[in-house]
């Protein structure tokens, strides 16, 4: 069954591109339209993933939970909970430099993982949370190899519908008055502000709303493995790795980072597959070449495409029809 | 309508601002010269919230404004432009304009999903807001193109027409005439004037150009090392000697 295994391969693939796809556009609202350096992703995804994880699973002793609601429930949880978390946050750091909160935001995303590695009672500590309720699981009627596809098809198509709705809604808000506000913040603080917009406030309103779709993808992750444990908040495959997606597919563009998903994990996984093939002596030193060959990808972007693949639109101009998208 | 008193300004042991004290009456159009460095760009600064001042205080509209920011004294009626244009370059130039007016509901995250309708209609209003003002500076060519490629006249205009999006009751001019062709700067006087007899705005005008503040200006004060020299209608300003000595640097014995 060659076939079947390729199909639940791309299927795999296709619900970590839709999650990271999340996380992208979330990235998106700050950089790509607030022009905020959030380096510290992973927080985000933690607070989201383990807050849906207490609220969905069965009790378990030692830890707070047992509270078993639905998954969309969980999900919601998870993206207010990393907007509370991402308030307070928002409202000490945004008032530095650019560079000094990605140093900022670095260090809350560890201090968050060291507190989901130790406060037990919180998170079940290193072991992390088990037994996380995926939705549409049970095909009785199927074989099965192909009730395993059919759960798989299922939550890919729930990650998808969560895709595009939170898309549709983020285009929505680029689109409107709120995306103009936000782009001339972005070209000219000083003029902004003397044109009545609170500059401070609409930074803090769009790192909690990108804070929130991070939340929200982390949630996704969770229910998808049906674990979290600590490891999963690398900050290199939960910050840095989004940081390229959305570089590489083209900040402030919401299709680009979608895009930009769909590529850079492609090839990051692909990736793995070619340095699994090797013998062991190697395979363990060709990890650390992928991690230089998405380095390398992001060098060549930013010298030779360094709007991305999808530059922003000229969102605004009412003959975008006629000029297309480049504007530079 | 706007008393400053006693404002000082020090940047780090550099006084740029030394106890400045004037007040613009409602409805006028008040000249602010002096030689370059005088603080004249300072003082606006402070008037608008750029620059909180190290002392002294700034009433408006009868009510003390000195620690209010930008934001909220453009929410007072107290608008400004700045001597080198910042239009936003990436925003088309009918979009500089559709983004300066207070309080659309499309600000709002909530209204853009809940509220659709309610913000496509102010959005109309809005657009119809400014084409009109585009079309009263002769701007309605270049709507849309982005900002940063107009000219630097252009770029004055849409600073100036900036502050027509709003119900502005005090505008701050900073150089508007400053790079402007002669045909633009004669044009750009009438719109002040109509703008001030039409629509009741008071300005105040920091300005080199002479034959604008004659034209325009009463009373003008001239400001110099920081601090008020005199103040009142255009010739006995500039019959002033001591003026005459700030400007051109010479000493009221050499004028003589």
């Amino acid at each position: 069954m060659e076939y079947l295994g390729l199909l639940n391969y791309a299927i795999f693939m296709a619900i970590f591109i839709g999650i990271y796809a999340l996380l992208a556009l979330g990235l998106n609202i700050q950089w790509g339209f607030a022009g905020l350096f959030n380096a510290g992703i992973a927080g985000f995804f933690a607070v989201g993933a383990y807050t849906s994880a207490v609220l969905t699973t069965e009790y378990a002793d030692g830890r707070i939970g047992g509270f078993e609601m639905p998954f969309f429930v969980g999900w919601i949880g998870a993206m207010l909970a990393a907007a509370l978390v991402a308030w307070p946050i928002g409202k000490i750091c945004l008032r530095f430099r650019s560079d000094y909160l990605a140093i900022a935001s670095i260090g809350i995303a560890e201090i968050i993982r060291l507190v989901v590695k130790s406060e037990a009672v919180l998170t079940n500590g290193a072991r992390g949370i088990s037994g996380i309720p995926r939705p549409a699981t049970e095909f009785p009627t199927l074989a099965q190899e192909t009730a395993y596809l059919a759960s798989q098809a299922a939550y890919l198509a729930i990650v998808v519908v969560v895709l595009v709705a939170a898309y549709v809604l983020v285009e929505r808000q680029f689109n409107a008055p709120w995306g103009r506000m936000m782009r001339a913040i972005r070209d000219n603080e000083g003029a902004a502000k003397a044109m009545g917009k609170d500059v401070e406030f609409r930074r803090l309103q769009a790192f909690i709303f990108g804070s929130a779709l991070m939340g929200l993808g982390g949630a996704l992750f969770a229910h998808f493995n049906r674990s979290i444990t600590p490891e999963a908040i690398d900050p290199m495959v939960a910050t840095f790795l989004v940081w390229i997606m959305l570089i590489l597919g083209g900040s402030g563009n919401n299709r680009g980072a979608i895009l930009g998903a769909a590529v850079v994990w492609i090839i990051w996984s692909m990736s793995e597959i070619a340095t699994d093939r090797l013998p062991t002596e190697y395979a363990i030193q060709a990890k650390y070449i992928r991690l230089f060959l998405i380095g390398l990808m992001l060098q060549l972007v930013l010298r030779f495409r360094p709007e991305g693949l999808l530059p922003e639109p000229l969102r605004g101009d009412r003959r975008a029809k006629r000029s297309g998208a480049d504007h530079t | 309508m706007l008393e400053l008193d006693q404002l000082v300004m020090d940047f780090s042991g550099f006084r740029a601002v030394n106890g400045c004290s004037f007040r613009v009456d409602e409805g006028s159009i008040t000249g602010l010269i002096g030689p370059n460095g005088a603080g004249k760009t300072t003082l606006f600064n402070m008037i608008a919230g750029a620059l909180q001042p190290t002392s002294g205080r700034i009433r408006f509209l009868g009510e003390d404004v000195t620690n209010l920011a930008s934001h909220e004294l453009f929410h007072k009626g107290l608008v400004r432009t700045f001597q080198i244009p910042h239009e936003f370059h990436k925003l088309t130039t009918l979009e500089n304009l559709m983004m300066v007016p207070p309080a659309q509901p499309g600000e709002s995250l909530f209204s853009n999903w809940f509220a659709w309708g309610r913000v496509k209609a102010a959005e109309a209003e809005v657009e119809k807001k400014a084409y009109e003002t585009l079309a009263f500076l002769e701007l309605s060519h270049v709507a849309h193109e982005l900002a940063g490629n107009l000219s630097g006249g252009q770029k004055k205009l849409l600073e100036l027409g900036r502050t027509m999006m709003t119900d502005a009751k005090l505008v701050l001019l900073d150089e508007p005439a400053a790079g402007v062709n002669r045909t633009l700067l004669r044009k750009l006087e009438t719109k002040i004037e109509i703008l001030n007899k039409e629509r009741g705005y008071t300005f105040i005008l920091i300005e080199h150009d002479m034959e604008m503040i004659e034209k325009l200006c009463d009373p003008v004060v001239c400001m110099a090392e920081g601090r008020v020299l005199i103040q009142g209608d255009f010739q006995t300003v500039r019959s002033n000697p001591q003026v005459l000595e700030a400007y051109l640097g010479e000493t009221t014995g050499d004028a003589a």
